[in-house]
């Protein structure tokens, strides 16, 4: 293995020898795994596997049956909008259809070419007195009307815009 | 075992003349700014001449205590709509919406001049009254705050303040002079029962682990709140880390556990950080740890955070995935109390459940039994959204009424423009995606655990959101249904399959292409979902279906036989139209209009082209007098 991939896996395992190897901190080993990568790579989840002594299929099992996994790499902002209850009849479903048309993105094709969006749903953000709610990272908007939510990815992108002529 | 003191007690006691501000930091609050309201206070209370206490600790330093400011966060405060919430003791004002340029003049009017800001009290929209405190807010008013009592006063990463009220006294009672035996009979005659749904009284769950024999024993506390709608859980974990983590101690006591997990959803990052932080905090004064209470018996609690899935709701998928497994069902018996986690007998509670036990043991089980009903002891918690006018958590004694829950602590149903709308209600989905609707037929009914189920409904982990008259039942039990497909596990032909096909269902009913042969299929469909799912998930799921089917058969019918969605919100049965008659021709529909649709002369009535319209609404949304229908 060339020294730039072996450097690649050094953090993984400094992760999996926290949770001293054991195969029962999969899930805690792969959240960890994905706050440093921002997503599960196919060779790292290999990698965790042969480290814990699972079969790479039991490792991909667990990671695509839970949502909070992304198997593919994700946009530098993810917009999450939630979809519970309260949302929904606030009228999430038209923000959500808006989002996609401004950035031409769908249910199939959630993250932009230039890897700055991706969209999501959530079933529930536990927000829900603040409904219709949008997560943008970590930061939650409440009460987001169609046009507040069109304004923040504009905000997003002259502040990148601006970070890229800058 | 002595009650609980209020905070406000343990902070003022010898030091009259001081304030407290309370900033609420519940994920609500913080969203609308609570953390910038906090840093503007630092700022100005430092530049007004205020000595500030940041911590609970620090009050023991105050010399002069009228030049003394305790600048405190709290968890929750249920108001999340008006947030953030700023409290200023002793005087007991509540401000609501307070911005950071606010600040300035609370600190000058209120903390020195001694004087109430109007503009920042909450204005009863209903009488237009100003409310100087919380408990003059008609919100606040019907409701009985008792395990969220805390959750707004005490600061919740705080573990001092929780032992100066008398903290974790409950759990060192139970540890040092009670036997698992009389733990568990304080707990079965409190008629407990447990609040994430299914309701077993919770000293029953207690007994049938404590007789098994094993050396190894569990307790689990369930946060995965999954339900959409309800956050009841997240505020309690946000708001009282301590009392989840005390209520664990006793469950442990009680079944001779030294192990707890708490498993919290992901979608939670500040219960999640809030809980850790508890938790540590208690292992570091020895209140956790190898020598509980210096009993010499160990109990140490870990937290694991989910990773996304609804089904971990669900007691043995949550254990699964603590194993770390896919977290999927298995069948019952054997049931957790016998073989649970690692095959250890487990007990799992729920948070709010779990939450509710300290204060049933410091109270005593008598005293705890004149709340709510006689088979129903004690609160609830409920998360009231949808179309109300006051959304938020609240606390009420099983029993009350929906209406009153509706009308007096919602304050009335809304319209979609955000109107009160006096004969506006339509239903109320109680339970989530596992519980059914509420009509005006069920105004008068009880909320408490027996009603609920013998109307088909259940209490669930208490989301309750409310629908107006323009809220499509069809599409409401789409949602639901879209919503248990994706979750459904796969372990359960019946589930995974059966929920599909009942989407596919109610898409045809929404899209029009249904028979009335389509109903007879999707209700049949739906009973064998029931009986052939293993889990909770899976035999609940078709609830939303046949409650809606059951008390809106008539809308169904619409959908099915005329093609038409009665409340337009299926956009592929729309049928815009604008009634002549109502019709003032003020244009407003023509210029909102994205395609043109509209034609019509001004000052008179216009018209909407059925080919050129794409059914988007917008019209319905201008008109100030509703002239436009069928969307």
């Amino acid at each position: 293995m060339p020294t730039a991939e072996l450097r690649k896996f050094e953090k993984v395992c400094e992760i999996v020898e926290k949770h001293g190897k054991q195969a029962s901190k999969l899930i805690p080993i792969l959240q960890e795994v994905q706050e440093e990568y921002r997503y599960l790579p196919e060779e790292v989840m290999t990698f965790v596997a042969t480290s814990l002594g699972l079969s790479p299929a039991k490792v991909f099992g667990v990671a695509s049956f839970y949502a909070h996994f992304a198997l593919q790499a994700k946009g530098k902002y993810v917009l999450r909008l939630c979809d519970g209850t309260a949302c929904h009849v606030k009228g999430s479903e038209p923000i959500l259809d808006a989002l996609y048309e401004k950035l031409g993105l769908s249910a199939k094709k959630p993250t932009s070419a230039d890897m700055l969006f991706t969209i999501e749903t959530v079933s529930c953000l536990g927000a829900c007195g603040l409904a219709p709610v949008m997560l943008v990272n970590e930061k939650v908007y409440g009460q987001v009307s169609k046009e507040k939510a069109l304004e923040i990815v504009d905000q997003i992108k002259q502040k990148e815009d601006g970070n890229a002529s800058a | 075992m002595p009650a609980l003191k209020s905070p406000l007690e343990v902070a003022f006691k010898g030091r009259e003349g001081m304030r407290k501000i309370v900033i609420c930091t519940g994920t609500g609050c913080i969203a609308n700014g609570a953390l910038e309201v906090k840093e503007a206070f630092e700022r100005e209370l430092k530049a007004a001449g205020f000595d500030t206490i940041e911590a609970f600790e620090g009050l023991e330093a105050v010399k002069e205590p009228k030049q003394a400011a305790y600048l405190s966060k709290s968890g929750c405060q249920g108001f999340c709509q008006m947030g953030p919430l700023v409290s200023i003791m002793p005087e007991d004002i509540l401000y609501t919406k307070v911005k950071p340029e606010n600040v300035q003049a609370i600190v000058a009017r209120t903390l020195k001049a001694g004087e109430v800001i109007p503009e920042l009290l909450y204005v009863d929209p209903g009488t237009k009254a100003r409310c100087r405190s919380q408990h003059t807010i008609p919100f606040y008013q019907r409701q009985s705050r008792f395990v969220l009592k805390q959750c707004g006063d005490l600061d919740p990463e705080n573990l001092g303040e929780y032992l100066a009220i008398g903290g974790y006294q409950a759990a060192k009672g139970c540890w040092q002079d009670r036997t698992p035996e009389q733990v568990c009979k304080e707990m079965l005659e409190s008629g407990l029962r447990g609040r994430g749904g299914g309701g077993f009284p919770t000293g029953k769950k207690w007994e049938l682990t404590r007789v098994q024999k094993s050396a190894k024993k569990y307790v689990i506390c369930n946060g995965d709140e999954g339900d959409p709608g309800a956050f009841m859980d997240r505020s309690v974990m946000e708001g009282n880390p301590h009392s989840v983590i005390e209520g664990m101690m006793i469950a442990a006591r009680a079944i001779g556990a030294d192990e707890g997990v708490v498993y919290v959803r992901a979608e939670y990052p500040l219960a999640v950080k809030r809980v850790r932080k508890a938790c540590a905090d208690a292992r570091k004064a020895g209140i956790l740890g190898q020598d509980v209470f210096g009993t010499g018996r160990a109990f140490d609690v870990n937290v694991m955070e989910g990773a996304g899935a609804f089904v971990c709701g669900e007691e043995t998928a949550l254990m699964a995935s603590v194993e770390g497994e896919r977290g999927m069902p298995s069948p019952k018996p054997p049931f957790p109390a016998q073989s649970g986690l690692w095959e250890k007998p487990t007990v799992i509670n729920n948070v709010e459940t779990l939450a509710t036990v300290p204060l049933i043991m410091s109270m005593g089980a008598a005293e705890f039994r004149k709340m709510g009903t006689a088979t129903s002891p004690g609160t609830k918690t409920f998360a009231l959204s949808g179309h109300v006018r006051n959304t938020g958590l609240i606390e009420v004694p099983f029993g009350l009424t929906l209406k009153e829950v509706v009308h007096e602590i919602g304050g009335g149903v809304t319209n979609r423009k955000g109107k009160l709308e006096p004969l506006g209600f339509k239903a109320v989905q109680i339970g989530g995606p596992s519980g059914g609707c509420l009509t005006k037929d069920h105004l008068d009914l009880p909320l408490d655990f027996d009603s609920l189920r013998s109307i088909g409904a259940m209490v669930g982990s208490g989301g309750l959101v409310v629908m107006n008259q323009g809220t499509c039942m069809v599409s409401i039990a789409k949602y639901f249904m879209r919503f248990t497909q994706n979750e459904s596990c796969g372990k359960c032909v019946l589930c995974r399959e059966g929920t599909k096909q009942m989407l596919h269902l109610l898409e045809d009913i929404t899209e029009g292409r249904a028979t009335l042969e389509t109903l007879d299929t999707l209700q049949e469909l739906a009973q064998a979902v029931q009986r052939g799912s293993l889990c909770g998930l899976g035999k609940t799921a078709p609830n939303p279906v046949l409650s809606t089917l059951k008390h809106f058969k008539g809308e169904y019918l619409a959908h099915v036989v005329d093609k038409r969605c009665p409340t337009g919100e299926c956009k592929a049965l729309a049928r815009p139209e604008i009634i002549a008659e109502k019709c003032k021709g003020c244009t407003a529909c023509a210029r909102k209009c994205p395609v043109g649709a509209i034609t019509g002369e001004a000052k008179k009535p216009h018209a909407i082209s059925q080919e050129l319209c794409i059914k988007c609404g917008a019209c319905a949304v201008a008109c100030q007098f509703n002239a436009v229908v069928g969307v």
